[in-house]
């Protein structure tokens, strides 16, 4: 900046509180789990070091890593594509030109602002009991009632739709960025006679696909580190089949001070979610287009 | 001709009143599908305990008011009111300074130019896509080490030093948008950066300060995660952590009662999402389509 000359280092002095944050809380603990990963370590002695145990321990011994490992999976699967397809289906119809638009974009953001809240994970388990009110409701039509916690099959489902019923952060996102798209590009394909479905495809879908790339980014990382949800719900029941990879990496670290292999476990997580967005990002030059060449 | 003309203007108009009356049709629907569950709390927070399973229906048919009552007095040696409190204790804090440090690391990013600046800055958004499980270990280790378990200072101190890198990022662009003629004309009225920062670019920064406050009160007022970790004392325990006991510790279920301290446990989001909307939607949108 021209009017601050000289002054080079004054603005390393106002983000001196991000520095210290970075290496204290951020970059320190992440070094240390690397660390902590290779060690016995139960918090009360000091960490001892043991080579690769913790991991070939995880994957011969530990009998819940690969039901969580599953589980996770099979959450993220669920739970990112409904979410995402929805909030991209909600936002084009507000995207609309109608009236009263912001009552209902209130109405649909709501549920989001609980996030991973005890309360509404709390509600699910009351909406979902074997005679809560969404087996009523379905009573209605005659269809029977559902175990929807009790049952193996059905239990992450349910709980995956909680993340799916929050997907109006998604949905503004999405909702800006289909504002950006210039209406000449519309127009232009009306005179051509392109029908909807192509508008769809060939304008709406390139136009928006920086913004669809920077939520199904977020929305992997965020669904990959679900806790609460399955948590609080059905607390990883029926039969393990909700208990996702966080509990196991939680219980390891607080309810049997397991550190250091829960520290390896933690790092088996944060590869996965590397390998994941990675492939994302490498995927997202062929299908994310950018006015300005990706610059 | 023209009449046909005339005539096909017609069915298109009404064809178009149709799609218009049945997308909003659709759009009421689906709204009350998406409220349903919480007005449906709400009402049964208030319901008498042998009808809240019984109908789909929100309300009562006779208005019962010691659901929230007794669920406020709890079943142990705390009240509900002892969660609110130390919820809040937890929470303001940790709003002040997420607002004075971010605020101060934006301006510092977003105004000057210093040696690694976009280096520095690429790390800052790298730690945006993080994920918190990696770091969770040994920080609870180092907070350990510190005597902080059990204290609200490992939530306090992070946010002293700028942890939040969203709320960086999200000033970072509110600033950007800011322009410069204001704080040149003040540097050369004679005030330093600091003082430009807080007389001119402060109070302009009412906006993003508000979103800061909305977003960082709804995630920490949330958040169950970390005060489960970190605190063990009931007498410590915050709305979260007070909610998931009484719905664990009681063994004869008055679910009326439960229900009434969710509501009430979701009510200062409510309330906030309420009065501060527009702040909302902005700040997820400036945030999300500029990263």
């Amino acid at each position: 900046m021209k009017y601050y000359r000289g002054k080079n280092y004054v603005g390393l002095l106002y983000i001196s509180p991000w520095i210290a944050g970075f290496l204290l809380f951020k970059l320190y603990p992440f070094v240390m789990s690397f660390i902590y990963s290779f060690t016995r370590f139960s918090i009360l002695d000091k960490p001892v070091f043991i080579g690769l145990e913790n991991y070939i321990y995880m994957f011969t011994k530990d009998k819940l890593f690969f039901p969580a490992l599953k589980a996770t999976l099979a959450y993220v699967f669920m739970t990112v594509p409904m979410k995402i397809s929805f909030a991209l289906f909600v936002a084009m119809l507000l995207n609309m030109k109608l009236r009263a638009i912001n009552i209902f974009r209130t109405a649909y953001y709501l549920p989001s602002i609980f996030g991973g809240s005890v309360a509404v994970s709390v509600l699910w388990r009351f909406l979902f009991m074997k005679e809560g009110i969404v087996n009523k409701f379905l009573g209605l039509f005659g269809i029977k009632a559902v175990d929807w916690l009790g049952n193996p099959d059905i239990a992450l489902f349910t709980v995956s739709l909680l993340a799916v019923w929050q997907f109006g952060s998604s949905m503004v996102i999405f909702l800006a960025g289909l504002k950006q798209i210039p209406n000449e590009l519309y127009e232009a394909a009306i005179v051509d006679g392109a029908s909807r479905i192509r508008k769809f495809f060939s304008i709406t879908l390139p136009m928006i696909s920086p913004v669809m790339f920077f939520n199904l980014v977020m929305q992997t990382i965020n669904a990959f580190q679900e806790f609460t949800g399955p948590y609080v719900i059905t607390g990883g029941g029926p039969m393990n089949a909700t208990y996702v990879y966080s509990i196991l990496v939680y219980d390891n670290a607080f309810r049997y001070f397991r550190m250091g292999y829960s520290s390896a476990l933690s790092w088996v997580l944060f590869l996965l979610i590397m390998i994941f967005t990675a492939l994302l990002f490498r995927s997202s030059s062929y299908w994310t287009y950018y006015e300005d060449g990706g610059k | 001709m023209n009449t046909v003309a005339l005539h096909r203007k017609k069915v298109k108009m009404i064809r178009d009143g149709t799609t218009k009356a049945l997308l909003y049709a659709f759009l009421v629907l689906f709204g009350i599908f998406m409220v349903y569950p919480l007005l449906w709390i709400i009402g049964a927070s208030f319901k008498p305990n042998n009808e809240i399973f019984k109908t789909i229906s929100i309300f009562p048919s006779k208005v019962v008011l010691d659901s929230y009552v007794k669920g406020w007095q709890g079943t142990g040696q705390y009240t509900f009111g002892t969660f609110m409190i130390n919820s809040f204790k937890l929470v303001i804090p940790v709003i002040i300074f997420t607002i004075i440090s971010s605020t101060l690391v934006a301006y510092g990013f977003a105004r000057f130019n210093f040696p690694l600046k976009s280096f520095l800055f690429g790390l800052m958004i790298a730690t945006l896509m993080l994920p918190d499980s990696v770091t969770l270990i040994p920080r609870y280790i180092l907070f350990n080490n510190f005597g902080w378990v059990d204290s609200y200072l490992p939530f306090i101190v992070p946010a002293l030093f700028a942890s939040h890198s969203f709320f960086i990022f999200m000033m970072v662009q509110f600033l950007r948008g800011l322009p410069k003629e204001l704080e040149e004309s003040a540097t050369i009225d004679g005030c330093n950066s600091f003082q430009t920062l807080i007389k001119i670019l402060v109070p302009l920064c009412k906006p993003a300060i508000i979103s800061m406050t909305i977003f960082q009160f709804i995630w920490t007022w949330n958040d169950f995660l970390n005060p489960l970790i970190y605190i063990n004392s009931v007498n410590k325990y915050t709305v979260a952590l007070g909610l998931r006991m009484s719905i664990d510790g009681t063994s004869v279920i008055h679910w009326n009662q439960i229900m009434a301290m969710t509501v009430i446990a979701m009510l200062p989001s409510i309330i906030i999402f309420f009065l501060a909307q527009k702040y909302f939607v902005e700040g997820i949108a400036t945030t999300g389509l500029k990263g």
